[in-house]
């Protein structure tokens, strides 16, 4: 038999590394989860001064319904980009229908596009004031039926289709990535199409599926630009309430400490659930043929993949220079080309920094089991369940403290005052991007080790690989594909980023979506169109290399 | 073990990470929740007039001034700029703020739009006015705020979220007058006249009555006069709720030296500035606001609705009671 997934029960470790390299990565994992650990200590330091007035007024009035909200959005964008990303991901990775290559590559797209952007324009687009409705009324009149973009159906729909290519991009290279073999042995053994998707594919991709659709419902848990703009009060609103309203940002912090630990919660019972089933593939194999869907099935395949980039990345791209056109003689000058400079700077440096962490996290991971290496590497996906500008602001004022201490050491020692160090720098930024995005670039990084058979790390040691050559001619290239697929991901987030960006950015060093935001902060979303379609187009190139990577890596060897 | 163009990025980084910010001879520092394309002119002009330079950073209130309070003594900002008085309020309570002692200032900007305190000065003035449908509605039906809390107006008001501080600061500006028993009942007259649930900005409250589904809204001044701008055949009229009350409630976008200033001097020059007819005009024109001194006209787009008259009530009460009209708006389902 060519290969197989073995699902070997209890945990089997690589062999020992040396101590030296053990001692190292252990350190930088706990370095890391100090990192992100500390910030978010500084969120839950408030608790040492409850809130009571804050909490009580809340609990009276809008905390239960802005519960259920947040209840229902999870569930409600779990299942719908569980189905997109999965379905689709399976659609294009198993089976073939016209236009798959293209398709493909397509689906990524909507990733380039801000949750809050893609909100914006589908409200412009197709709200009550918008050019559909307004056609509608100039032709049947001012009884024309109309309906409003809100709610919890469109906000359900929206965020769906900003957030599903995080399941798809993982969920595809999962199913991509059986093989030959795997699925043979599945037919072999009786099962049917549908039976080797739901009792072989799908436990194998199951880590897969599952980072993405955690970094789904952190997104959807974090977000407030989105929501915001369709009108829908989650848990997030109440942190904000708090803080902007409410001038108490210690309650805010509360509140935020409680979103953490619900996701802490989630994901470590999610772990629990899955158990201690460890695939491998033993053998990679030819590729197994695809399920050729042919006639009616593979055109409404086809037209159902091309209606989701459609709805996703076409018409909201396109509505979006439609509007950039209007205000771009008056807006679009050399600056834009030193915002775009900045902002891929920031998201290339970003990526380096943000995967080298997910790198030592995931590695220290698979080598240690003591507690303090559990929690570093469980505190590290943490950070991207906070609304961005609560974590910013832990971030911040941890860089304050350490600047204010510097600044305090100097001039005991008789220095003149040194102001900020860190505070404004870029240092600073990276780090908070390293806190906010680890869990990013964790999920490609863990899935690639994950898969990493134990054998060929044994195999490699018994031909005399050591150390620092072991890393490069074993880990490196066969982690590559996963940790290209971890930088891509992290760069476009950050491109995206606001809040942290915002707060902790050098002065001058505005980026594409600082611009967005000097727009939006004001309402006037038509012409933060023209720096929110740039954001767009500088993400195409990394989305769709990120696409296209993944597809040569299936159909190619 | 990494190819060229990484090493490359990582020296470029650590280049950025080493290199000190440039020492200007002249500057003052601006922590702005302005933004840019509100303050940018403005700031070019008077390095242009004075040759100091201004360094700025904008973001929302909130994390300004959380910063500022972290930054502590190590601060470099010398100026806070925000839109509304209730955050610089905030600002001032929470001791980051520092008086200013300016004749220029005292006799540039009117007593109720600066704080008692001296510690921060309004700028520009933003009323916030009544905005119809002038097929559906006729223009002296529209009286005052409390007003639309009428069942004559039952499913005909469409409102902005309670989310925004305008509209937080309205209502603490009617607890500070009608107390808080009176306010609540007022609000809750106007959700019970809601034609729909609140909007999201208030360019949608606007749309919202052009599209023909609501008769009436509240919204800043500005935002009506950039939306005309952009489609002139907008089916909505302004109005000024001032024909009974106090009058029409306005806000400042304002600012204040901080408290560890390192430009004190510098700071109060940028801030008389601001308030000087000149810069006055500026602010006016560049987002259709009304000017605080009052030497200046308004711009002519924003004369033509006519004159109003203003709530001579402190706007540092908005921020007194932000807190009060925030649970106020929470207990009354104004979401």
């Amino acid at each position: 038999m060519a290969g197989a997934v073995t699902a070997s029960a209890g945990r089997r470790r690589p062999a020992a590394i040396p101590p030296s390299a053990g001692r190292l990565l252990r350190t930088a994992a706990l370095a890391l989860g100090a990192a992100v650990a500390v910030p978010l200590a500084v969120l839950f330091s408030v608790w040492a001064a409850p809130q009571t007035e804050v909490w009580e007024h809340l609990a009276a009035t809008v905390l239960p319904g802005l519960v259920r909200n947040t209840l229902v959005l999870l569930a409600g964008v779990g299942a719908g980009t569980l189905l997109l990303g999965g379905g689709l991901a399976w659609l294009t990775a198993r089976c073939d229908f016209p236009g798959r290559r293209w398709l493909d590559v397509g689906l990524m797209l909507p990733l380039a596009l801000p949750a809050y952007v893609l909100a914006f324009v589908v409200q412009g687009t197709l709200d009550a004031a918008g050019p559909l409705q307004s056609a509608l009324r100039a032709h049947f009149g001012p009884a024309a039926p109309g309906f409003e973009v809100r709610g919890t159906g469109w906000v359900v729909a929206i965020l769906t289709l900003a957030f599903y290519p995080y399941v798809y991009l993982l969920a595809r290279q999962a199913f991509l990535a059986l093989g030959r073999g795997t699925l043979e042995a599945a037919r072999l053994l009786g099962l049917g199409p549908w039976g080797t998707f739901f009792r072989v594919a799908l436990p194998a991709a199951r880590p897969a599926i599952v980072a993405g659709l955690s970094l789904a419902l952190m997104e959807t848990l974090a977000d407030f630009g989105a929501v915001s703009v369709l009108g829908y009060d989650t848990f997030t609103t109440a942190i904000y309430k708090a803080w902007f309203g409410l001038f108490n940002l210690p309650a805010a912090a509360q509140l935020a400490s409680l979103l953490l630990l619900f996701v802490a919660l989630a994901l470590f019972g999610e772990r629990r659930l899955r158990g201690r089933a460890r695939f491998h593939e033993t053998a990679r194999g030819a590729p197994p043929p695809r399920l050729r869907l042919t006639g009616a099935r593979g055109w409404a395949a086809a037209a159902a993949a091309f209606a989701v980039v459609a709805a996703g990345f076409v018409v909201p791209t396109a509505q979006l220079v439609h509007w950039a056109w209007a205000t771009a003689s008056a807006e679009l000058d050399a600056r834009y080309l030193s915002l775009l400079w900045r902002t891929l700077l920031l998201g290339g440096s970003a990526a380096l920094v943000t995967v080298a962490g997910a790198l030592v996290v995931s590695l220290a991971r698979r080598q240690f089991a003591d507690a303090p290496t559990r929690a570093a590497v469980g505190l590290a996906a943490l950070g991207y369940a906070l609304p961005g500008s609560v974590l910013a602001v832990g971030v911040m004022m941890c860089f304050a403290a350490v600047d204010n201490g510097l600044n305090a050491l100097w001039q005991m020692a008789g220095g003149q005052r040194l102001g900020p160090v860190l505070g404004g720098s870029i240092a600073a930024l990276l780090l908070a991007y390293l806190v906010r995005f680890l869990a990013v670039a964790a999920g490609p990084t863990g899935s690639a080790l994950e898969r990493l058979r134990p054998s060929t790390v044994e195999a490699a040691r018994s031909l005399g690989a050591r150390g620092a050559d072991l890393l490069r001619r074993v880990y490196f290239p066969l982690l590559r594909p996963g940790l290209l697929t971890a930088a891509l991901l992290v760069l476009i987030e950050v491109m995206k980023e606001m809040p942290a960006t915002l707060l902790l950015r050098p002065f001058g060093w505005d980026t594409l979506a600082v611009r967005v935001f000097e727009f939006t902060s004001e309402g006037d979303w038509r012409r933060a169109a023209l720096p929110a379609v740039t954001l767009v187009l500088a993400g195409l190139p990394p989305v769709a290399w990120l696409a296209r990577r993944t597809t040569a890596h299936a159909d190619g060897d | 073990m990494f190819p060229a163009p990484v090493r490359r990025l990582a020296l470029l980084l650590a280049c950025a990470l080493v290199l000190p910010t440039a020492a200007h001879a002249a500057e003052v520092v601006v922590y702005s929740a302005r933004v840019e394309p509100l303050i940018k002119p403005l700031f070019d002009a008077y390095t242009k007039e004075t040759g100091v330079d201004v360094r700025f950073a904008t973001d929302k209130e909130g994390p300004l001034l959380a910063r500022l309070q972290a930054e502590g003594e190590n601060t470099q900002a010398d100026v806070l700029l925000t839109v509304d008085a209730g955050n610089l309020w905030q600002a001032a309570e929470a001791g980051v703020l520092r008086p200013v002692d300016s004749a220029v200032l005292r006799a540039n900007v009117p007593a109720q739009l600066r704080d008692p305190g001296d510690r921060w000065f309004g700028l520009a003035i933003r009323a916030r006015a009544l905005v119809y449908s002038p097929e559906r509605v006729k223009p002296d039906e529209l009286v005052s705020y409390e007003d639309l809390a009428s069942p004559k107006w039952k499913g005909r008001l469409c409102l902005r979220t309670s989310k925004k501080v305008y509209n937080q600061s309205l209502v603490a500006m009617m607890i500070a007058r009608l107390g808080e028993a009176k306010a609540e009942e007022i609000v809750k007259g106007w959700v019970a006249n809601l034609a729909t649930e609140p909007l999201a900005s208030d360019n949608q409250v606007i749309e919202a009555i052009d599209a023909g589904k609501c008769d009436v809204g509240v919204v800043n001044t500005y935002y009506f006069g950039r939306l005309l701008e952009e489609k002139p055949g907008l089916k909505v009229r302004l109005a000024w709720p001032d024909k009974v009350g106090p009058g029409v409630h306005v806000n400042i976008s304002g600012a204040g030296v901080t408290r560890h200033a390192k430009h004190p001097a510098e700071a109060q020059q940028l801030l008389e500035w601001l308030s000087s007819p000149k810069a006055q005009g500026l602010f006016a024109s560049l987002n259709l606001e009304f000017p605080v001194n009052p030497a200046v006209p308004a711009d002519p787009k924003v004369t033509a609705w006519g004159p109003y008259k203003a709530d001579p009530a402190n706007v540092a009460d908005a921020g007194r009671l932000q807190k009060q009209a925030v649970m106020l708006m929470d207990r009354a389902g104004y979401r």
